[in-house]
């Protein structure tokens, strides 16, 4: 069993849903988010997602955007993240997924890149611009080497694409809960307690809900119906404002609140 | 074979690399279009504007003192600066309008570099009554100051992009954004052969009858096929368009001309396919300027319409499977075609369509009197007269 499914399966026997938080890969540097890593998983976050910064970040909004170009300054590369995983596994098991774009992967080539990733400790992938169409081979690949791949629905997602995904998913299905780019919203939108129990009830897959959730209170709510619950500009908006000690101390100030709010659910 | 493949994929290049929010979107146009590229009506009503309102069929005209000047094979001008708003983008951005129409989206959105493109969506915008966003890169913004009041004064919003590089690119990612924000109500009108599919198939499509009736033409007046096609390429619609209806006229040979900018070795350039490496963006596997880590790199080319770090799959395809070639001429070499064609046709061409003549300049003196070239004029120059004059030195 992976990483991904024991920590699902953990935390459903104990009645808990997981908290998914997402930092941008080597933002602002790579030493930062090697030391971010086990404290991030001390305060309550279940499984981290690791952003792979792509030059054209079509699908995120402009925090996740300048994560990326802040990451990309200091030198970030697919090798260098791979290799900071490596490193971290000395100090944590928390299950760790990259997520990012395609391209950069498929330079580095995906065959290569799943058996690196795999032999780091990379628990999964999830690629925003490699829709179910496109995977079939990264997919068969990834199984090979024991990665999981983790697929997205959408608002706009209809039953024939939840199959597909459902078929060809790993790990957990990412619900994105609005129609639209990465970044923190005023509120949840009612819509998405309906569609998460409707597709929660035709997959078996853990489901978790992203796109927007800011605060302890949206969190709490969505984690009332999803089996997780992803947090990803609300904390890298901290990197836009703190260095150091002081980022360190914010990050795991948020993500415990964070963890507190889905477990008084 | 014809291609695309049914999942939209020209050999390995095309397909559907975008978010899962767009797929269904994807796939409502590509039923869409497949329902109506074959109804009569759709048909008729696009042959209609293409006619009354582009003023097509434009000439194939004989261009006989630049023929002369050079000394080689006779050159035939496609004059697509001719049409309505000024260049080829109109043909695409007609039939995209129809069938946005047609599908009840109300709202429109584009993104543009030169800004041709953004203006003939602003004009078929106004044309069916539709509501127009067109995305703009900020550095464009200031090349094309006369494009981006012709936007709004057609009643559409120009949105500045300085995100990444603030040019094309930039301008395509936050289109894309903003289709997957609006993506119920609002069409996204691709100004090019990229993109994921259906679109490098839809906009080949639209932009064919360039060849048709360049076809036709040329038969009537030399009783045969042309020895040679040329069109400058940036993302390459126009010259796809004067490609597709030749493809399988083997004996035919087809240039594509990429923005050498600065020079190849100087590493500023738009030339994907001639000196890039393939990758994806922008929904589609494709050559890209790009570097090692898969981080797209920043294209230069005096063109602002040809400063793409991308290039449509097919054109990825046909260079390949070798129907085509694929070549480079520099800003300069364009500068100095700009002003030749002016100078011997009283034409002044794009500094997209440049980059074709530039390439024309060295190809006909190679090739003997018998022997013909097609070049796609896709666009009129006046657009450009700023950057002409800056890069000649003379303040307007």
């Amino acid at each position: 069993m992976s990483r991904i499914a024991e920590k699902f399966a953990t935390l459903a026997r104990r009645g808990e849903k997981a908290l998914i938080t997402f930092i941008t890969a080597g933002d602002p540097d790579l030493a930062t988010t090697e030391k971010l890593i086990p404290l991030m998983e001390r305060a309550g976050a279940d499984i981290i997602e690791l952003g792979v910064p792509f030059s054209d970040p079509m699908a995120d909004g402009p925090t996740i955007q300048l994560a990326s170009e802040r990451a990309l300054a200091a030198g970030t590369t697919v090798a260098k993240i791979l290799a900071m995983v490596k490193s971290v596994r000395h100090h944590s098991q928390v299950p760790l997924l990259l997520m990012g774009y395609y391209n950069p992967i498929f330079v580095y080539g995906p065959e290569k890149f799943l058996a690196d990733a795999a032999a780091a400790g990379v628990d999964g992938v999830l690629l925003v611009d490699l829709p179910p169409e496109e995977a079939g081979d990264f997919k068969a690949m990834a199984d090979r080497h024991g990665v999981n791949v983790i697929f997205l629905l959408t608002p706009t997602s209809d039953k024939a694409r939840l199959d597909k995904v459902a078929r060809l998913g790993s790990g957990f299905i990412y619900y994105v809960s609005v129609t639209g780019v990465t970044g923190a919203r005023q509120s949840v939108d009612s819509s998405v307690f309906d569609a998460v129990t409707g597709i929660k009830a035709k997959v078996r897959l853990p489901l978790a809900v992203g796109f927007g959730i800011a605060d302890p209170e949206q969190a709490g709510r969505v984690a009332s119906v999803a089996d997780g619950v992803v947090v990803g500009s609300a904390i890298v908006k901290l990197f836009e404002t703190h260095r150091g000690k002081a980022l360190e101390d914010s990050v795991t100030a948020f993500v415990t609140s964070l963890k507190a709010g889905i477990v008084q659910e | 074979m014809k291609y695309p493949d049914k999942q939209g994929h020209f050999g390995q290049f095309g397909g559907r690399y975008v978010s899962e929010t767009l797929m269904p979107a994807l796939y409502e146009l590509e039923q869409a279009y497949a329902h109506y590229k074959n109804d009569k009506e759709f048909k008729e009503e696009f042959a209609y504007y293409l006619r009354q309102y582009v003023g097509r069929p434009n000439p194939l005209y004989f261009a006989a003192k630049l023929t002369e000047k050079l000394g080689g094979a006779r050159i035939y001008l496609k004059r697509e600066d001719l049409n309505h708003t000024g260049a080829h983008k109109v043909n695409n951005t007609i039939g995209q309008g129809l069938l946005a129409k047609r599908m009840g989206k109300r709202r429109v959105i584009a993104e543009t570099g030169a800004g041709q493109h953004g203006v003939a969506t602003a004009t078929i915008a106004a044309l069916f009554g539709m509501e127009c966003e067109v995305f703009m890169g900020e550095e464009d913004i200031h090349r094309q100051s006369l494009n981006v009041f012709r936007m709004k004064l057609l009643g559409a919003t120009v949105t500045p992009v300085t995100a990444g590089t603030a040019t094309l690119k930039d301008a395509m990612n936050e289109a894309l954004r903003n289709w997957v924000t609006h993506v119920e109500r609002t069409f996204y009108v691709i100004g090019t052969v990229a993109g994921p599919h259906p679109y490098p198939m839809m906009v080949r499509d639209f932009q064919s009858v360039i060849g048709r009736e360049a076809k036709s033409q040329h038969a009537k007046v030399e009783g045969r096929l042309p020895d040679y096609l040329v069109a400058a390429v940036g993302g390459g619609s126009n010259a796809l368009g004067l490609f597709y209806p030749f493809l399988n006229d083997t004996g035919v040979k087809m240039v594509g001309v990429e923005a050498a900018g600065y020079g190849i070795p100087s590493g500023r350039h738009a030339a994907p396919l001639c000196a890039g490496s393939v990758g994806v963006l922008h929904g589609n596997k494709t050559y890209l300027l790009q570097d090692d880590d898969g981080q797209i790199a920043h294209a230069h080319s005096i063109s602002a319409g040809l400063d793409y770090p991308g290039v449509g799959p097919e054109h990825a395809w046909l260079k390949e499977s070798g129907r085509a070639e694929y070549v480079s001429v520099t800003d300069d070499e364009a500068m100095a075609a700009f002003q030749l064609l002016t100078r011997e046709e009283g034409i002044l061409p794009a500094l997209e369509s440049s980059h074709a003549i530039a390439y024309v300049v060295k190809l006909a003196p190679t090739l003997t009197k018998d022997q013909t070239i097609v070049v796609c004029l896709s666009g009129r120059g006046d657009k450009d007269i700023h950057t002409v004059a800056d890069a000649m030195g003379v303040k307007l």
